[in-house]
């Protein structure tokens, strides 16, 4: 078959070229607003803007690894990668790590993983490797409708019990948002619209622990329990407002370092830059997150192959999503649902998963042009 | 085909576009919600966080002084070491509490006080586990604090009164205000009230002058972190307290000391009053009790003995007691006899021993009879038929009129509650009360001191003042520079002077009932003094039939109350003196001791002796 191809760089140096180095420089200033901010929560080095600082390197150093595999490779370990994760999930419901009463850790020798963050980025994967495969006038078939919905609904399921609420919202929205972008139609989407609110209210009265059902009360008035589960909420409101235009100066933002607010050095700690930098400093931390996404969606759509389209939108929206449930979480639209900041927020596996994913991404740009035959193998 | 993937194409692009705009809205909302917060509505957080991270804590001001009229403190104030427990920091409170327990002992009643507070109070709030430590125990739990959460040493004032029982009913005492005194009060806020070891006024001046005692509590700002712990003080953003002032009484330690040893045991009362200024030199009553106790809390065994004790310690029987003034009223009734002119100076009664109205015998105390006898020999001797007569030729109107210009019945506000009125009959309330006449018989008995009149043992000193001086003077407590001399009594001078000289007649002639006391033993000072004798029980005839003879044989709580009056120098009065022994079993029980008290006063004559007056002190006396 005769078709137009644009070139596709096939050389280490031809490879580097075409790397997206804006993306790329996004991505480090955040992950160095996030020592900077590490560093003031802990008030040194140590004992997490060092190690930050090093998960960031070597997360950087693995995510040019993973943009320079050509697509074909992930779209041959999509599959076994969310097979691999799956069983990580059944492992962590066998001999899980609790904390904070919810089981999300898993210890594999020395490092300990969080077996859904793995999952977010294998998800992507295999729905964008399974709509690659399947004809575009399959998608919204019942067969073509029916396995998208095992592949999400078997990791949501096991996430939701661990009990890991934030997650598994990400993971449906993820791959719904998969599911739309491979074309399903309207007349499906808009029924599937209107069922989910009953089912929404299903799963909050009797899918829900206390605790959960709990966050969501407070939510829409933390008032109501200003010393309990609406601490968090109303001391970060204080904190952010109390930061006012400018900020308190770094180091100096009085409900972080007095320890009014909890959980600054992960979920909490955009409010940390709040009251430290400020509107002006939230406000440019949120424009690089929007550059970057921007600049995401730019490469999807410039993509040839619906395997790359797909994993980079996937990746976008996950991104995206904590981004806006962390931020709405601390400002108190959200419920406290435990979702990270990406690159800033301290945590080894978001992180390293979120690296990954933009691997994919700056992947992506560089082998925009390549048109990977459907069904194609490790070494098609 | 080509046209086919084309159609794709666009409409992935239109759905990534669509996804990306939802995004957007999505990034608008939060950066509009984060503009409201951080730019609107700056100022309510900034409030917020401030309130988070200061707290001010109270400084408690150090209370007045009360001093005597020479400016020995009378009530002053100590360095107390404390211990204090925050259950918000200790968490278990009696795991804490076990903890001091080893460091000194903690007995079960102040235990279960301080789980009770830390119940029933916010948990930030201190509870004082103990206070005014010895130094060994203090230092000990200060050197072990930092590993005891919740536990923090503290050094407060207590209140120290250095002479005991002596001022005990009239400087009163302090405790820590209880729920209803802490809603009630107006002159403080709140958390100083609260603050631990903070104590208020209970009784007697302590009480009566509370608002010029207490002083401004300062407040301190600190820095605090998310578990109250204090990060810092910002001494530059805080305000002093401003120390309560002294307040100044007439009272003479010396006096008012010795009055209470010479008393001694005796449950009885001795008032000692300047005759010109009414200022009170001494006021005392017996037994007292040690106020001391009252501010560490006094324990209930402690406080059941004081309130179970039939010598009644706990009431101050120099102001709220009153007895009927007995023979020490006569010299109220001859100024009123010779004022209305009802008798001549020199006309004789004769005294057989007892005189018989209706079918009624009224006798004198002298049973077989003074003879005939004049103003001044009936006053000498105390002859009780002279003073039916005198009583009679008067009536009770007349009687009731001096006695009152003489400042009996009368309710004196000298500065602490509880002072007494008395009586002063007449027929109104005799027939208010009993729906009885009034009969001669009573006139006869109000004009030997008996029947209804009952008098406190302050009022008599008032009485023996005004009798001394001619002057109106009124009881005082405060000493105050301004007070303008009291007015003339509107007697006449010469009546007065007559029933003085036969009440210096009483001490220093032959057959005056005070004869035996053999003066007042500072050489050239005569004194004047007038026994007295307040009926308790009637010795009925079967008693004395069975041998009850005398005062002796009776139980003490039926014997007479013994009363004396007294003043000197007689010739230029300065100063009086009455003493009531309760159940003392005749006048004898005073008459000594008021004696001696005179004496005292007499010798260190404490009115022609510089004193101090309150001034207004605004300076903090201590950091």
């Amino acid at each position: 078959m005769a078709v137009f191809r644009e070139s596709v760089p096939r050389d280490l140096p031809g490879k580097l070229l075409e790397i997206n180095w804006a993306l790329v420089l996004l991505l480090v200033l955040l992950g160095l607003v996030g020592v900077g901010m590490l560093y003031s929560v802990g008030g040194d080095w140590d004992p997490w803007a060092i190690r930050h600082a090093l998960r960031l390197s070597l997360g950087f150093a693995g995510m040019m690894v993973v943009a320079l595999f050509p697509p074909r490779f992930w779209m041959g370990v999509a599959y076994l990668a969310y097979i691999g994760s799956l069983l990580l999930l059944v492992g962590v419901e066998v001999m899980g790590e609790t904390v904070n009463n919810s089981q999300r850790w898993l210890d594999i020798g020395p490092i300990r993983i969080q077996p859904s963050e793995v999952m977010k980025l294998a998800l992507v994967l295999a729905l964008a490797r399974y709509y690659h495969d399947l004809p575009t006038n399959k998608v919204s078939s019942l067969g073509g409708l029916l396995m998208p919905a095992a592949l999400i609904a078997a990791p949501a399921a096991l996430i939701l019990n661990q009990p890991d609420l934030g997650t598994t919202i990400l993971l449906c929205a993820t791959g719904g948002v998969m599911v739309f972008l491979a074309g399903l139609r309207w007349w499906i989407i808009a029924p599937a619209g209107i069922l989910a609110m009953p089912a929404a209210w299903i799963v909050y009265q009797f899918g829900l622990k206390d605790y959960q059902r709990e966050r969501i009360i407070t939510m829409f008035n933390p008032q109501s329990d200003p010393l309990g589960s609406g601490y968090h909420t109303i001391q970060s409101q204080i904190a952010l407002g109390s930061g006012g235009m400018t900020g308190k100066g770094y180091m100096e933002g009085s409900q972080s370092q007095l320890d009014f607010l909890p959980e600054k050095q992960t979920d909490f700690i955009f409010t940390m830059l709040g009251e430290e930098f400020g509107f002006v400093g939230g406000i440019a931390v949120l424009a690089i997150y929007a550059l970057i996404l921007a600049n995401s969606v730019a490469i999807a759509t410039s993509c040839k192959s619906t395997f790359l389209r797909l994993t980079t939108m996937g990746v976008a929206t996950t991104f995206a999503l904590y981004v806006l449930i962390n931020v709405g979480m601390v400002m108190g639209m959200l419920p406290v649902v435990g979702v990270p900041l990406p690159l800033i927020s301290y945590g080894g596996t978001v992180m390293l998963a979120v690296q990954a994913g933009f691997g994919l991404i700056i992947g992506a740009h560089i082998h925009r042009n390549a048109q990977p035959p459907r069904g194609a193998g490790l070494l098609g | 085909m080509r046209a086919d993937r084309q159609e794709q194409d666009l409409k992935f692009n239109r759905r990534a576009f669509m996804l990306a705009g939802a995004g957007g809205v999505g990034f608008t909302l939060i950066g509009a919600r984060l503009y409201s917060l951080q730019v609107l509505e700056t100022e309510r957080y900034q409030l917020a966080s401030d309130g988070n991270r200061f707290r001010l804590d109270v400084l408690p001001p150090s209370r007045g002084r009360i001093l005597d009229r020479f400016g020995l403190a009378i009530a002053d104030n100590r360095d107390s070491y404390q211990v204090l427990l925050v259950p918000e920091q200790a968490r278990n409170v009696e795991a804490a509490l076990d903890a001091v327990a080893e460091f000194m002992p903690l007995s079960d009643y102040r235990r279960e006080r301080v789980l009770r507070e830390a119940r029933n109070n916010p948990a930030y709030r201190a509870i004082t586990v103990a206070d005014d430590l010895d130094w060994e125990s203090f230092a000990a739990i200060n050197l072990k604090a930092p590993d005891l959460p919740g536990i923090e040493p503290g050094l407060g004032e207590v209140r120290e009164y250095p002479y005991d029982s002596a001022f005990a009913h009239v400087i009163g005492y302090v405790q820590p205000p209880n729920a209803r005194e802490i809603e009630n009060d107006t002159l403080s806020p709140e958390s100083l009230l609260i603050h631990p070891g903070f104590r208020i006024g209970k009784s007697g001046v302590e009480i009566a002058s509370e608002a010029t005692l207490r002083g401004r509590a300062g407040a301190l700002k600190v820095e605090k972190d998310a578990s109250g712990r204090t990060i810092r003080e910002l001494p530059e953003q805080s305000t002093e307290p401003t120390r309560g002032q002294d307040v100044v009484l007439t009272l003479d330690t010396d006096i008012q000391r010795f009055a209470t040893e010479r008393l001694g045991e005796e449950s009885a009362a001795a008032v000692v009053m300047d005759v010109k200024t009414g200022e009170l030199i001494a006021l005392t009553s017996t037994p007292g009790f040690d106020p001391n106790l009252f501010v560490g809390g006094i324990s209930t065994a402690n406080y059941a003995a004081l309130r179970d004790n039939d010598h009644r310690p706990l009431f101050n029987k120099a102001i709220q007691g009153t007895y009927p003034p007995g023979s020490t009223f006569k010299g109220v009734v001859a100024a009123a006899a010779l004022e209305h002119d009802v008798i001549d100076p020199d006309e004789m009664i004769t005294c057989r021993g007892s005189t018989t109205l209706g079918r009624r015998d009224f006798h004198c105390w002298r049973r077989e009879g003074h003879g005939p006898v004049n103003l001044h020999e009936a006053v000498k001797t105390s002859c009780d038929i002279y003073f039916y007569e005198v009583a009679q030729r008067l009536g009770i109107e007349r009687i009731e009129e001096m006695a009152r210009r003489f400042g009996l019945g009368e309710n004196y506000d000298i500065g602490i509650s509880g002072v007494a009125s008395g009586l002063v009959p007449n027929p109104d309330w005799k027939y208010s009360r009993r729906n009885e006449g009034w009969s001669t018989g009573d006139t006869y008995n109000t004009g030997i001191g008996q029947g209804f009149l009952l008098t406190s043992p302050l009022q008599l000193a008032v009485m023996t003042s005004r009798l001394a001086s001619g002057r109106a003077v009124v009881p005082t407590l405060y000493r105050n520079a301004m007070a303008p001399p009291a007015p003339h009594i509107g007697l006449n001078e010469e009546a007065l002077a007559r029933v003085r000289d036969g009440l210096r007649g009483v001490v220093h002639e032959p057959g005056g009932t005070s004869y035996s006391l053999q003066g007042l033993g500072v050489d050239g000072v005569d004194m004047a003094g007038k026994t007295g004798t307040a009926q308790v029980y009637s010795i009925t005839r079967e008693e004395r039939e069975a041998g009850v003879r005398d005062q002796d044989d009776l139980p003490w709580r039926l014997r007479d109350h013994g009363l004396f009056m007294c003043y000197a120098p007689a010739h230029d009065p300065k100063y009086a003196v009455v003493v009531v022994v309760e159940h003392g079993g005749g006048s004898s029980a005073a008459t000594r001791p008021a004696r001696d008290i005179l004496r005292r006063t007499v010798m260190r004559d404490p009115s022609g002796r510089p004193g101090i007056f309150a001034q207004r002190q605004t300076q903090r006396r201590d950091v």
